[in-house]
């Protein structure tokens, strides 16, 4: 019986524990410690129309229990994406999402047509990215510009569309709907908090982009707050992914609404984190008479 | 499977100046694989990032690290003991480019010095030329001296010359002493010792820092700018070409 596969618009998952955009590169360099094929999913690196530089370094801070990062989307290009990466993402068997970013509609759009011609089984719009001037969180805090590019990039897009929604909002739930009825298939959330730190000695923030995107087990909770908020206002699958570290906080996730998780940051602390996750999930099955891991999603029994 | 996590032993600990610990660890994983001036990444307990440090020594079955306590992450991981556990992710990057027959010079400056040490043992003729802030923050003397000619300078002149490691480099540079130099230490010294090599056209490999998160290559943080574009310090160094870094963007 295979208790954690999992479906998300028509793509089948072995299991529901994907990896975050930016946290695992084109999951060559996880390959080295496992066959990647053991996840369920690579959300590859963010991609832009043309390739870019990204920031000056430092681009990450440490803080309690997480971290800032503004990497400011260094990228080779969709089109290298998808002659180079794609394919021999593809050959590993695992399911492969083309994680989407851009200054303008049309670069959103034009970008959404390179990888429609390509092997990647789901797109995710990254319309959340807090560390470039024109990264795309602009077009996720507003319903209008959101309503805009997801129309847009819907109209060169056949794949299955996922919106990666942006916490630095006041209501998630508006946004949520407005992807949702612009054509979003699926959401996935949260992607990074906006923060800060300062060096003390040199009065100096510590990241040379000043602000960055704060991720890591700290956000967790807000994470499953907006998860569930979320789940509750759309009738789309959810992935639910910020400061997950173990199995526990895997179920937890999907209790609150996620159809499938993604792990970015416990990469970094335990390199085997996400087939801990996995194996940790399956014991939590076995141990509970689950027979698929989709009974939990969506079952806190909220007062 | 290229990268090993393992956890590392500790076989022994030495406080070796005020604010620098020797230790060596007992992992036979990365110890077989090891290469000079790869690092290891080490979890510092209750940290969501691991800590790079370069390899010191390579061993039968372990690994000598030298380390200074910079900040809460370091304090943390010299807390541990002998018979302690060390979590660590190894061994990572690209290491320094070895030909035996070539007449070398190693410049370490300050808690640079440890990852040329291994370095001093695989060169038929080479010169270790280490710089200190002063007397006691003076580290592995007498573990270079054992394997190579060994000039120290001090900032203060407490010990050794008085001034800056670039005034030997720069006597053994002129009089066609060094075929390849290889350094380690604070970017300002990196830049200057580049600037010699440049000036007198000897190769120089420098094992460069950037703040990291994943120590693999693929979170993209550590970023290094090269006249071929953006690298990476985790994966395409620490060590590079001298020559292809570019210095002025370089913090
Ligand atoms: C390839 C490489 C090899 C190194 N080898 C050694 C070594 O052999 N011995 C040794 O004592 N030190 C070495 N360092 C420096 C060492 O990694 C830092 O001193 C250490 O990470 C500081 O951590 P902290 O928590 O004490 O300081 P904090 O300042 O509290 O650290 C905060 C964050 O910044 C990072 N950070 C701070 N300073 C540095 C730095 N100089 N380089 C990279 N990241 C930094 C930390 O890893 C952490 O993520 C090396 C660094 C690199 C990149
Ligand atoms: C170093 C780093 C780079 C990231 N790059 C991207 C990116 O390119 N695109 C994106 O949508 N999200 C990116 N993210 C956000 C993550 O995918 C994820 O949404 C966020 O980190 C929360 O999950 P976590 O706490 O498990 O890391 C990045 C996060 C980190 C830490
Ligand atoms: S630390 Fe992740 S790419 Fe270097």
């Amino acid at each position: 019986m295979n208790r954690l596969k999992t479906v998300i618009c028509g793509v089948e998952f072995k299991n529901p524990v994907i990896a975050a955009s930016g946290s695992y590169g084109f999951g060559r360099e996880y390959n080295e410690f496992y066959p990647i094929s053991e996840i369920g999913g690579i959300s590859c690196k963010g991609t832009t129309l043309e390739p870019r530089d990204g920031n000056a370094p430092p681009r990450v801070a440490e803080t309690p229990c997480g971290m800032l990062n503004a990497v400011g989307l260094q990228n080779p290009g969709v089109r290298h994406f998808v002659e180079k990466e794609v394919p021999w993402i593809k050959e590993q068997g695992t399911v492969c999402i083309a994680n989407i970013a851009g200054n303008a509609v049309e670069d959103y759009a034009e970008a959404a047509a390179v990888v429609n011609d390509s092997a990647v089984d789901m797109v995710e719009l990254n319309v959340s990215c807090p560390n470039v001037k024109h990264g795309g969180m602009q077009f996720g805090t507003t319903c209008a510009a959101l309503s805009e590019v997801v129309c847009a990039v819907r109209k060169n897009l056949a794949k299955p569309l996922i919106v990666k929604l942006s916490p630095n909002v006041t209501d998630i739930t508006e946004l949520a709907r407005a992807a949702a009825d612009s054509g979003a298939d699926a959401l996935s959330l949260i992607n990074t908090l906006l923060g800060m730190r300062i060096d003390i000695r040199t009065r100096r923030p510590v990241l040379r982009n000043n602000m960055g995107g704060f991720s890591g087990n700290a956000v967790f909770p807000v994470a499953v707050r907006m998860v569930w908020q979320v789940k509750n206002a759309v009738n789309i699958p959810v992935i639910g992914m910020g400061g997950i570290t173990d199995y526990k906080q895997a179920v937890e996730m999907m209790m609150a609404g996620a159809d499938a998780i993604q792990v970015g940051t416990a990469n970094f602390t335990d390199p085997f984190a996400m087939p801990k996750i996995i194996n940790g999930l399956q014991r939590y099955c076995e141990d509970n008479g689950i027979g698929n891991i989709g009974e939990i999603v969506g079952t806190v029994r909220a007062w | 499977m290229k990268y090993c996590q393992e956890d590392a032993r500790i076989v022994s600990k030495n406080k070796i100046t005020s604010d620098v610990f020797d230790f060596v660890i007992s992992c036979s994983q990365s110890a077989a694989l090891a290469q000079p001036g790869q690092f290891v990444n080490i979890l510092a307990d209750g940290f969501t990032l691991r800590r790079p440090i370069s390899i010191c020594e390579i061993g039968q079955g372990t690994l000598r690290l030298v380390m200074q306590v910079r900040g809460d992450g370091t304090a943390r991981i010299a807390e541990k003991n002998v018979g302690d556990r060390l979590d660590i992710v190894a061994p990572l990057g690209h290491g320094f480019e070895i030909d035996r027959s070539k007449r070398a010079v190693l410049v370490g400056g300050g808690i640079g010095a440890p990852p040329l040490l291994e370095l001093s043992k695989r060169f038929d003729a080479c010169t270790a030329i280490l710089g200190f802030r002063s007397a006691d923050a003076m580290i592995l003397q007498n573990d270079f001296e054992k394997n190579c000619e060994t000039v120290i300078t001090t900032d203060d002149g407490s010990a050794g010359i008085c001034g800056f490691v670039t005034q030997p480099l720069e006597e053994m540079l002129r009089s066609g002493r060094a075929d390849v130099v290889l350094s380690c230490g604070p970017t300002p010294m990196l830049r200057n010792v580049a600037g010699l090599c440049k000036k007198y056209g000897t190769p120089c490999q420098v094992s460069m820092e950037q703040r990291m998160a994943c120590g693999v290559g693929a979170c993209l943080v550590c970023a290094c700018k090269t006249k071929s574009g953006m690298r990476h310090v985790c994966k395409n160094g620490p060590v590079f070409d001298a020559a292809e870094v570019k210095w002025d963007e370089q913090a």
